[in-house]
């Protein structure tokens, strides 16, 4: 492998010409011939029967092609519980479920088609607190489960628990402990490119389906079991990802919409596309899981903690999503965040009939980091300790096994603790103008080295080289907008030895694309640049084999060129070679003969052996060589794949134990801010983010990733909160749903990367998606309760809740 | 439908017809009717900024604006920046590949408009002055710090190209 050139590098990405001109093509974007557009009705109730449903009115409607329900077409189960229908037919479970289609010739029609459709229903009694829904004689959200087994109760089946050491022992021992009660609540993902798809079958009955997702492969599962479930047995799903507006775990599942979209294009014969406008988004996608979280910890004398207990609920809504499986990722940081002896961890998921949630960014991270470093500075405050002193007696250290099994390898969170020690005045100061001064501070730890939360873990690659030596890749994870193109484009330049621009990565497509999981869990960049690295070694070995014939040949070539006044071989986009000195008559080629592979080297996108000459014609551009490969007698066509499956394990979630990453990404972040008492209003002065992603591959995107996460986590924090009443959604739209602006975004921030080296890492690097957004609502608590004197346990944390937490008897 | 009429817009500098009816939306016309596809939809409802164009030279959200008060009006659109040459960039579009203003990219274009409009009035704007102007827009993405980067770095780099007006 040559010496990185460009990884590590500030390097624009390959799409961003496209995006800044308007040419990138969105889901929004995209027109199939003969396209149709798909609309949904969505139920009028919280829980009711369906009666009876009238669609006869919006058939007549012209330009309407088809209206479908779930009484005349074939049932599709949606949900890894498979709970869930496509088109509901017994009854509704709350406010967003689908209960009938239409597809038009416009989006106009289509939507005042539905208008037409006349449904009758029973109401029925329903429940939207998951505490009332535990109770005997609850509303039963599903009488049967996904496989026709009645229901005992209102909990879903999903068990995620761990316990370590004798819980009772460790509070006894404990010198201090504190316990508090967070609330976290479901917030919208809020891509700026909202979802929707196209679905399109062709004359052998196979799909098509241009999908926002994260998991074209996993879709492409999910869709096939759905054409089986059509009758279409042995036909199989393409899904085609185009650019993607957003992702942020909303393409982690396949979605009602999908399925409808291809029920339509089915009954219709025709693409159909399905679009979600602003408000059917916040109305109809599933937000951020929502949770309480109960936790206790204590510490000895000195400050050790002693234990951490840790009671999840969650209110799951109507069907199970990703949002059931949060506690799976909350497992790492209450078993593995600090040191801590004896840890108990437990999750109760209950059905009502609210929204039900999906996956965020972060999956369950961000909910649970919120109540273990808030409750730790309570802790510290309990047992007279400086908050970031109970940090470092209790830092993670490499090489460490954690109570869950996770084994440490880098670990940087002493210098990233450090970093923020450093960049803030921690000492008490007042604010300005009577306002209240704070600081505080949380650490993070994530997977940074995939997760596996599925048999494979893994991801495939296709390295293309072609006659103009352009490197060709088929990677099927997702280009969302995080830079995984222009990483993988670094990597292989590097790890290969061509330029960048040589290096195309082609858009995902399970038709031309090896298998992959799924881009989630800060995977794209470890798991593509593993694979990456992995192909191209290959690929090396097998142009160096051929260089060893045709190399000889080549150099003779290009000298005779060059004496009979050619121009000489010029680096790809580089400056043009040095013409000062000619070539000798005799030139001694001997260099070339009799090599073997193990002795050239590809550089810049030119071929040359290790110690011969450094003059111009004896490095041969790799695309000559190519085409010489090519076009022998036999010839040869360099391509290569790899398929990388990390050294991880799938946990036994009933224990709550196994390594899930084969790497762990640590990471802190501290805060300055003040408070007006009077309004409650919050200004941030200045942030730091310290992140031990381990080497840095591509800091324009790792930047983002941080910049982007840190946003993300200040709505949490501060203003985002989907608003419900009776399980309709109060807010749905940007006026009411407040995003942090530039505005908001105005304080300035030291990002600050601790450099480890990790040695299962590309490059030495670990996931840095997620992490951004993790550790920022509780730093930002911390640093309220240091300005207030009073913690808030609830986001997000509005004036109007500041101002109650200050004055209780206020309302 | 009857009423349906055929407006002639000027848009990024040429004469364009489209037929619209009386409520149509320029951002509808501009996008389906005109296909430039440039110019994104967030929202419908003047809360996201991904829509915008610029009227005269003033940014608005082009799903607020009906299509018939658009005639005699100068309408630019992000095509629109783009320099005659192929393969090259606006100041302000060059600015943002190279920071990395640009991220999904859903938001790039209704930003980048907005900051254009920006620029003319005032080349050299201060940071709070960037963000004041760019507060209507929205990006999930990028935390803006990137985005105001860029377009610091366009104003600074001068403008160079001047389009559609
Ligand atoms: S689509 Fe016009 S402002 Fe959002
Ligand atoms: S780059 Fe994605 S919304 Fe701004």
């Amino acid at each position: 492998m040559t010496g990185t050139r460009f990884v590590g590098t500030k390097f624009p990405r390959p799409e961003a010409p496209d995006k800044v001109s308007g040419r990138a093509l969105y889901i929004h974007d995209v027109v199939r011939p003969g396209m149709l557009h798909g609309a949904i009705k969505h139920s009028a109730h919280a829980h009711a029967r369906i009666l009876r449903i009238d669609t006869s009115r919006a058939e007549a409607l012209p330009g309407v092609e088809a209206v479908i329900t779930g009484f005349d077409t074939p049932e599709l189960r949606v949900g890894f519980l498979r709970e869930n229908r496509a088109l509901k037919r017994d009854k509704v479970r709350n406010q967003r479920d689908e209960i009938a289609a239409v597809a038009a010739r416009d989006p106009e029609t289509a939507r005042r088609a539905l208008e037409l459709i006349e449904v009758e229903y029973e109401v029925l009694p329903a429940v939207f607190d998951p505490v009332e829904a535990m109770r005997e004689g609850a509303p039963r959200i599903h009488e049967v489960d996904g496989r026709g087994r009645p229901t005992r109760d209102n909990r879903v089946p999903m068990e995620c628990r761990h316990h370590s050491g004798d819980l009772e022992a460790a509070k006894e021992r404990s010198a201090f402990r504190v316990a508090g009660d967070y609330e976290v609540p479901w917030i919208q993902q809020s891509c700026m490119g909202t979802a929707g798809c196209i679905a399109e079958f062709d004359a052998n009955g196979d799909l098509t389906v241009w999908a926002k997702t994260q998991i074209p492969f996993l879709a492409q599962r999910d869709f096939n079991r759905a054409l089986e479930e059509m009758g279409l047995e042995g036909r199989n799903t393409r899904v085609i990802v185009t650019t993607l507006g957003g992702g942020f775990g909303t393409g982690l599942d396949t979605h009602c919409y999908e399925y409808i979209a291809i029920l339509l294009a089915h009954r219709t014969g025709r693409p159909v596309k399905v679009l979600m406008d602003r408000e059917e988004e916040f109305r109809y996608l599933s937000p951020r899981q929502s949770a309480r979280v109960h936790i206790e910890q204590g510490c000895d004398e000195e400050g050790r903690l002693t234990y951490r207990e840790v009671r999840v609920l969650q209110d799951n809504g109507a069907y199970a999503s990703w949002g059931a499986t949060f506690p799976t990722v909350m497992l790492l940081p209450v078993t593995s965040l600090y040191k801590v002896p004896v840890v108990h961890f437990d999750a109760e998921i209950v059905y009502t009939n609210n929204t039900y949630a999906q996956a965020m960014r972060g999956y369950g991270n961000p909910e649970v980091t919120m109540a273990i470093e808030s409750n730790l500075d309570e802790l510290a405050l309990a047992a007279g300790i400086d908050r970031l002193e109970i940090r470092r007696i209790n830092c993670n250290e490499p090489g460490e096994v954690t109570p869950m099994g996770a084994r440490v390898g880098s670990c940087g969170l002493r210098a990233c603790i450090e970093a923020c020690a450093e960049k803030l005045d921690w000492r008490a100061k007042p604010g300005r103008n009577g306002r209240l001064r704070g600081v505080g501070m949380a650490s993070m730890l994530h997977v940074g080295g995939s997760g596996r939360i599925y048999r494979s873990d893994a991801s495939g690659i296709i390295l293309k080289l072609d006659d103009f030596g352009n490197v060709n890749v088929f990677y099927g994870g997702v280009e969302m907008g995080q830079g995984l193109h222009s990483t993988i484009r670094l990597a292989i330049a590097d790890s290969l030895g061509v330029l960048p621009e040589k290096v195309r990565v082609n858009p995902t497509d399970t038709a031309t694309c090896p298998w992959d999981v799924g881009t989630h869990a800060s995977r794209g960049a470890f798991m593509a640049c593993n694979a990456a690295l992995e192909a191209v070694r290959k690929l090396r070995a097998r142009l160096f084999a051929y260089c060893v014939d045709l190399f000889p040949r080549e150099v003779e070539r290009a000298l005779r060129k060059q004496r009979a006044g050619g121009p000489p071989p010029r680096p790809e986009g580089g400056a043009a070679p040095d013409r000062s000195s000619p070539p000798s008559a005799e030139a001694d080629l001997s260099f070339a003969q009799g090599r073997a592979p193990g002795d050239f080297e590809l550089e810049k996108g030119l071929v040359f052996v290790k110690d011969g000459p450094d003059a111009p014609w004896a490095k041969i551009p790799l695309d000559r060589i190519l085409r010489a490969i090519h076009f022998r007698e036999g010839g040869d066509m360099l391509t290569e794949t790899a398929f990388y499956d990390p050294p991880s394990e799938l946990p036994d979630w009933r224990e709550g134990r196994g390594n899930m990453s084969a790497a762990y990404t640590y990471g802190a972040q501290a805060v300055e801010l003040e408070v007006d008492p009077e309004t409650g209003e919050v200004e941030i002065l200045r942030f730091v983010s310290a992140m031990d992603i381990g080497k840095v591959l591509n800091p324009q995107a790792l930047d983002g990733q941080v910049l982007g996460g840190l946003a993300q986590g200040l709505g949490y924090a501060l203003y985002e909160e989907v608003k419900t009443e009776e399980g309709a959604i109060l807010n749905p739209n940007f006026t009411d749903y407040k995003l942090p602006t530039a505005h908001e975004m105005a304080f300035p921030v030291d990002l600050v990367y601790v450099e480890t080296d990790e040695p299962t890492g590309p490059f030495g690097a670990k996931g840095a998606g997620e992490p951004g957004l993790v550790p920022t609502a509780p730093a930002i608590a911390n640093a309220l309760r240091d300005a207030l004197g009073v913690s808030l346990r609830t986001l997000p944390m509005t004036p109007e809740r500041i101002l109650r937490a200050l004055d209780p008897s206020a309302s | 439908m009857t009423r349906t009429r055929i407006l002639r817009l000027k848009i990024n500098g040429h004469e364009r017809e489209v037929a619209a009816e009386p409520n149509a939306i320029l951002l509808d016309v501009l996008r389906e009717g005109l296909g430039l596809t440039g110019t994104k939809r967030g929202c419908d409802m003047g809360t996201c900024g991904c829509c915008n164009v610029l009227l005269d030279g003033r940014p608005v959200n082009s799903c607020l604006v009906l299509a018939w008060d658009c005639e005699d009006r100068e309408i630019t659109t992000i095509e629109g920046l783009l320099p005659e040459d192929p393969g090259a960039l606006h100041p302000l579009q060059e600015a943002w590949a190279e920071t990395g203003g640009s991220q999904c990219g859903f938001c790039s274009p209704g930003f980048i408009v907005t900051a254009e409009a920006l620029l003319r009035e005032d080349p050299e704007p201060t940071e709070t002055r960037v963000r004041e102007a760019l507060s209507g827009n929205l990006c999930r993405c990028t935390g803006y710090k990137k985005i105001v980067e860029a377009v610091l770095k366009a104003a600074r780099s001068g403008r160079g190209v001047e389009v559609g007006s």
